[in-house]
């Protein structure tokens, strides 16, 4: 079935055929999408694609590195706010998310010292603790978040003669893309093996001769930065910013998508955006049971079926892979 | 000097209340190892049914027991419903605190669906309005209640702990599982009066904080992260060390407020926090932990 015989061939991005025939088929339907789809779905799809982005930033602190932060929303709100100050300067869009997403980085490589001496609990503890001093900070100093009125982002120039929605979801789609074949890269890689041996015991990994300072920092670095470019381009989508949106429910949200999507799977990380973007349009009219539907989906989840949504996608492919045998 | 003693009294008094929510978050940490995320929530929900008691015409007494035994209730429950379960499913403690963390969401949920996000205020029989004279210091008879609350509260936990079978037990418990169960100690049965002794310790401090704070559904995020943070300030393993980070974290915010910064209040709680993780890892109290691969 799935025969590897060199570490080339394992490097290989889509191996079989079926694989890059599948692929090629989830391109052409999210190429086609804005056209065929409601503005509104479209808009969706949009914060979909960027919530991806951030909840792989996630995965690959938690799933691979096995180092629990929830302290992402202060991520978030680092790279939504610089972004938004450095396109008030007058940066194009995509030097601005580049900026704000290394700021992210950099917030995450001083976060990322303690991690070096805490584990488990103590570790989130901290990390919960970055995340409300950062929200504190942007409320409390009005220079940074531009006071009650918040900050205005002026919007993406349609370019192609697309219209504005189809002109974004196109950019997010294709940073998305992007993204996630970094991601794929890095984890495939020995910087990957490298996280998860951490991850399955940071000591015998360490005795192993993977540096643990260099590492854990990286994993945080990545981490953030993935989140900063989340922030800002969810800020771009908004279009105005305020303080409010990145509180501890935020970080609890990347948090549930991470789980609910599957730990340690980059499919599973666009599932478990999905999961947390649609879950609370089809509850509009019952906004409070969205909570208890993530709560639920969590217990669900870990009693029974550990690896997720994406385990749930193995299982059904193996189910036909097998077929007719079980 | 009456400054510096009026502000940390009231520190000592917001500090027994964040105890109470710190002795449970190590009640439960040094018998399963599991962080709960739920104990604030599941004291959140406690209080709203003691509103609703109170404001069906019960007693304050009734209403109080009542909410007692809703959270420990609760607590036993999802011990025996989802814990137990998942431990059998070999869920790992990874798993277990993200257990905790979606029971937290579910109830947030439930509270909001039945009470309702609107900020209500707790009808409570102690003012604090009404104060005393202490020589130059000046207290509100909440704060004396919520003081006596704190202190009564670790009182009988000690008790509870140290000088009862009961007590024995959960200490060989959380010493050495295995070893619990092969002298026949019913360990689940344990574990279970553990989740429902932390869940109603949670439950007095959430009382005790609704008339000094609006009731709502998010009115316990602050004070539990405030006990989480005393908890590992003293050391996540040690019962008397949750009380001693939990004064200091009191008092330590109080005088910050008076002398410093109000605004930044709240952060300057896990600032100190961070700086001791970073000298002294396992907390005050608390014993050093070696790990083996």
């Amino acid at each position: 079935m799935d025969l590897v015989e060199s570490y080339t061939q394992d490097l290989g991005f889509a191996r079989k055929r079926i694989t890059r025939a599948l692929l090629a088929l989830l391109l052409a339907v999210a190429a086609v999408f804005p056209w065929v789809a409601p503005d509104y779905m479209v808009f969706i799809a949009t914060l979909v694609a960027l919530y991806s982005i951030g909840v792989m930033g996630q995965n690959l602190l938690i799933g691979y590195t096995g180092q629990i932060s929830f302290g992402q929303a202060g991520f978030l709100a680092i790279g939504a706010f610089s972004f938004g100050h450095f396109r008030i300067w007058g940066a194009p869009f995509l030097v601005a998310l580049a900026g704000a997403g290394l700021l992210a980085a950099l917030a995450g490589v001083i976060v990322g010292f303690p991690s070096l001496r805490l584990k488990g609990p103590y570790l989130s503890i901290a990390t919960l603790g970055f995340g409300v001093a950062v929200y504190q900070m942007f409320v409390n100093w009005e220079v940074l978040s531009g006071g009650r009125s918040g900050l205005a982002i002026a919007k993406l120039k349609p370019m192609f003669g697309l219209s504005s929605t189809r002109y974004e979801y196109w950019v997010y789609m294709l940073l998305l893309a992007g993204f996630t074949l970094v991601t794929y890269n890095i984890i495939s890689s020995f910087v990957g093996r490298a996280f998860v041996a951490i991850r399955d015991s940071d000591i015998a990994a360490e005795v192993n001769g993977v540096n643990l300072t260099r590492y854990k920092l990286l994993a945080f670095a990545l981490s953030s930065f993935y989140a900063g470019v989340h922030g800002a381009l969810y800020a771009q989508v908004l279009g105005h910013i305020e303080p409010q949106i990145f509180n501890v429910g935020e970080s609890l949200t990347l948090f549930v998508a991470v789980i609910i999507g599957g730990v340690a799977s980059i499919e599973g990380s666009i599932l478990g955006a999905a999961f947390v973007m649609l879950v609370p349009k089809v509850f509009a009219n019952f906004r409070e049971m969205v909570p208890v539907v993530y709560g639920l989906a969590i217990l669900l989840v870990l009693m029974f079926q550990p690896l997720g949504l994406f385990g749930l996608w193995l299982k059904t492919r193996l189910y036909f892979q097998l077929w007719p045998f079980r | 000097m009456d400054k510096l003693l009026q502000y940390s009294l009231t520190g000592l008094s917001a500090g027994s209340l964040y105890a109470l929510v710190a002795l449970g978050i190590v009640l439960i940490y040094r018998s399963t190892r599991v962080l709960n995320f739920a104990h604030g929530d599941v004291a959140t929900l406690s209080t709203f049914v003691a509103f609703s008691l109170l404001s069906n015409s019960y007693s304050f007494p009734i209403a109080f027991l009542g909410s007692l035994v809703v959270g420990a209730a609760v607590g036993i429950v999802f011990y025996f419903t989802v814990l137990v379960r998942a431990q059998r499913e070999g869920a790992n403690l990874l798993g277990m605190v993200i257990l905790t963390l979606g029971l937290a969401l579910i109830i947030q949920g439930v509270v909001v669906y039945v009470w309702g996000a609107e900020p209500v205020s707790l009808p409570f029989p102690i003012s604090d309005t009404k104060t005393y004279r202490l020589g130059a210091v000046v207290v509100s008879q909440l704060a004396l209640a919520t003081l006596a609350a704190g202190v009564v509260g670790s009182v009988l936990l000690y008790l509870l702990v140290q000088k009862t079978r009961l007590g024995l037990a959960m200490r060989a418990t959380s010493e050495n599982l295995m070893a619990a169960q092969t002298l026949g100690i019913p360990t689940r049965l344990v574990l279970s009066v553990s989740w429902g002794v932390a869940s109603a310790l949670g439950v007095v401090a959430g009382i005790f904080l609704a008339p000094a704070l609006l009731l709502d559904p998010f009115f316990m995020l602050d004070p539990f992260l405030k006990g989480f943070a005393a908890a590992v300030l003293g050391g996540l393993n040690s019962l008397p060390g949750a009380v001693v980070g939990a004064l200091i974290l009191g008092v330590a915010e109080s005088l910050t407020g008076a002398y410093f910064t109000i605004q930044f209040k709240n952060t300057l709680a896990f600032v100190i926090i961070i700086v001791v993780l970073l000298v002294r890892p396992e907390g005050l109290l608390g014993k050093e932990f070696k790990e083996r691969v």
